[in-house]
């Protein structure tokens, strides 16, 4: 996928304009994070989980040749084939070879981040393979030829008006040339279209939630149903997963499942939670005849053991964009890659690089909103200031940011320099807002004062009083 | 016989620039509801910044000049206290992070962190303060500001005493727990989107109906003041101190300090 993460600024400007992702985004705040509040409420041991939950990725990264090699294992003895791929390149190619070998036309694919990273959909129709998106938020950005503007509901940014415009002139070449108002009739609509492409699909792709190392097995939820008919219709089924997905235990993936939906969506299970071991065995009523996977790196190894490695813990649930003010505010799109929101700036500038991605790990408040809901207690404020350390060492902030800063560091370190500094800009401000207590313009500073005002200094500084008064 | 009388804590008042600079009365404040518990206090006259701006912006090395400059002024004092959650913060639990890497400082870090404090935690938490006395007839609201919140756990305590101020009637924000969009350096450099933020909030803030928004962090206060009265809010804004030490009785932030003519 194209990374347009170095126009962040331009493109949270766009994004700010939009009333239609405006009002798109109040749903969000209005959704996810109060469902994920009544569903731990019910669940007295979720602190305690959240830690084992911690304890169980830690010791899978600590120990991630051994529990990948068994998975390996696993999968092969339960006669699935397991691909590795250092590279979003060489991802794309183990599927394409895939496709061609079985010589398939068309592929369905349930939602996977990993398709999304390695850019596979463009891939594919570039090698005359077509590929359908059958999550019902991926369908409907495939459309609208957008990449998802969220990592589990990826069409959070368009409003219902927007979806029904979609349709109608998508769904026109079926016949259907009713514009929908009712959300019901456009998942009806959407699911008549999609059926006769699942059964008529070669291959079909999905992501995964887990490996599980004991079993071979790879785990999705859905909401939808679409995962289960995408991997059992078709007669190969290939998973795409990175690295980090795998745990030790069936025992694993239950503590971690217990987690992950609640603190998605709020519900205490997705409604489907599909394991998938090897391809269809004799005797089996369904399933593929051919079960692959492919586990990316993509960067990921060079992050394992450094001080960013507590990224890797990650389980997508998408609970930091849900409850970030600067996601609330610009949607997912402004980031300008696959990931967005707190996870998304601290794992952009690891697979993509600091220099391009420099606005990402500063374009958050440190609220640590992200930090107190990550079900897996990841640290992301303090992985976000590393990277603004990162990009501070490499000369990457502006001219003048570096200027300023230096320039108030300098002052700082000297206190009577220091002293006589902000008296005088003490007295400038405030005798800008004497008469009205407030500076409305400000030259140096419009990024405040072009939205508000600037409340003006009393007049004098406190240590100058301290000192008239007991000094 | 009297029990013998406890020696008076000696503390360090961490001024903060926000304060020092641009609102001297929540610092007397503050300075008065310490010396009323009973704290004996002084103000360090070479003090500047914590270092927060640096060490947010990356730059590891000033932030590392000024936490050692800000630990040696404070260190000979049996504890530190500041008005803020945020500046706070940056002393009790990020000095001994950013000094992890040097033996020496790193062990006074630690030691100072465990003497440092934002103020109304420190009265309540640390002082036992069960009430104050004061009075502020009217309605006001709270917003809790996010590093005291989340850092230091700062929420009950200011909504304890504030329940016992005079006249006072509490209405909770709705989202108080929401960030206001300030975020430090963050409100410049990305100043369209921390307006954003800090439009969300203001609109909750004038949903409450209450006339007085407080919070314990200047820097909160300022975005937010800034933004009610760029919006003609008929809200006015003061830290939380002024109130809880009775000294709410001058303009408010952002208010001229002479009549309009």
């Amino acid at each position: 996928m194209r990374l347009t993460s170095p126009s962040f600024p331009r493109n949270a400007r766009k994004a700010l304009g939009d009333d239609n992702l405006k009002s798109a985004m109040r749903k969000l705040a209005e959704g996810f994070p109060v469902a994920r509040l009544a569903a731990i409420a019910e669940l007295p041991e979720f602190e305690a989980l959240r830690d084992r939950g911690r304890e169980i990725k830690d010791h899978v990264l600590a120990n991630l040749d051994l529990y990948l090699e068994r998975f390996e294992r696993t999968c092969v003895e339960r006669g699935g084939h397991v691909h590795w791929a250092r590279t979003a390149e060489e991802a794309r190619g183990i599927v394409l070879d895939i496709c061609r070998r079985v010589g398939a036309k068309t592929v369905t694919k349930g939602k996977t981040m990993i398709g999304e990273e390695i850019g596979l959909n463009k891939f594919l129709e570039a090698h005359g393979v077509l590929p359908i998106e059958t999550d019902l938020g991926e369908y409907i950005v495939q459309l609208a030829d957008e990449p998802p503007s969220h990592i589990i509901a990826p069409a959070i940014h368009k409003t219902k008006e927007q979806v029904a415009d979609l349709f109608l002139e998508h769904h026109r070449q079926y016949g259907k040339t009713a514009k929908l108002s009712d959300g019901a009739d456009m998942v009806h609509e959407a699911r008549e279209i999609l059926r006769p492409k699942f059964l008529a699909a070669d291959v079909g792709v999905t992501g995964a939630n887990f490996l599980i190392a004991e079993t071979g097995s790879t785990v999705i939820v859905t909401n939808e149903g679409n995962g289960d008919l995408t991997q059992m219709l078709p007669r190969v089924h290939v998973v795409m997963a990175s690295l980090e997905k795998v745990v030790p235990t069936l025992e694993d993936a239950s503590t971690i499942l217990r987690l992950l939906a609640r603190s998605a969506t709020g519900q205490e299970m997705s409604v489907y939670t599909t394991f998938s071991t090897g391809p269809r065995r004799p005797g089996d009523l369904d399933g593929p005849e051919e079960f692959h996977v492919v586990l990316l790196d993509g960067g990921r190894s060079a992050v394992l053991g450094t001080e960013f490695g507590d990224m890797l813990r990650c389980i997508r649930c998408g609970a930091c964009m849900n409850h970030c003010p600067v996601y609330n505010a610009v949607g997912g799109h402004a980031y300008g890659w696959v990931y967005p929101g707190p996870i998304g700036s601290v794992l952009t500038p690891a697979l993509q690089g600091i220099a391009a991605t420099r606005h990402l790990p500063n374009a958050s408040t440190f609220c640590g909103k992200c930090e107190s809901v990550c079900p897996m207690r990841i640290p992301l404020p303090r992985l976000l200031r590393q990277w603004r350390e990162k990009a501070f060492e490499a000369d990457l902030p502006s001219l003048s940011e570096r200027f300023g800063l230096g320039l108030w560091a300098f002052f700082a370190k000297r206190p009577w320099l220091y002293r006589l500094a902000t008296r005088l800009a003490v007295a400038v401000l405030g005798a800008l807002g004497r008469k009205s207590g407030r500076v409305a313009s400000l030259p140096f500073a419009s990024a405040w004062t072009d939205a508000r005002d600037m409340p003006a200094p009393e007049g004098r500084s406190f240590h100058a009083l301290w000192k008239e008064r007991r000094g | 016989m009297n029990a013998p009388v406890e020696p008076r804590l000696r503390v360090g008042f961490f001024v903060t620039c926000l304060v020092d600079l641009f609102r001297p009365s929540v610092g007397f404040a503050a300075i008065k509801l310490l010396e009323d518990a009973g704290c004996q206090v002084e103000v360090p006259a070479g003090q500047t910044c914590c270092g927060q701006p640096a060490y947010n912006s990356g730059d590891k090395a000033a932030a590392k000049a000024l936490a050692k400059q800000t630990i040696a002024m404070f260190e000979v004092y049996d504890r530190v206290v500041a008005p803020s959650g945020s500046c706070g913060g940056m002393i009790k639990t990020h000095y001994p992070e950013l000094l992890a890497d040097e033996p020496e400082w790193s062990t006074r870090a630690r030691r100072l962190a465990d003497k440092a404090h934002e103020l109304v935690s420190f009265l309540v938490d640390v002082l036992g303060v069960e009430r104050v006395a004061a009075a502020f007839p009217g309605k006001v609201t709270y917003h809790d500001s996010c590093s005291g919140l989340r850092e230091l756990g700062v929420k009950s305590q200011p909504r304890k005493l504030l329940g016992t101020v005079d006249g006072l009637d509490l209405l909770e924000l709705k989202n108080a727990e929401t960030c206001c969009g300030f975020g430090g350096t963050f409100c410049v450099k990305y100043g369209e989107i921390s307006a954003e933020i800090v439009g969300k909030k203001t609109a909750d803030i004038v949903a409450t109906g209450a006339g007085t928004l407080l919070a314990g962090d200047l820097g909160c206060l300022l975005n937010m003041a800034g933004k009610l009265s760029r919006e003609g809010a008929p809200v006015r804004v003061r830290h939380v101190a002024e109130v809880l030490a009775g000294m709410a009785d001058g303009p408010a932030i952002g208010e001229p300090r002479e009549p309009e003519r």
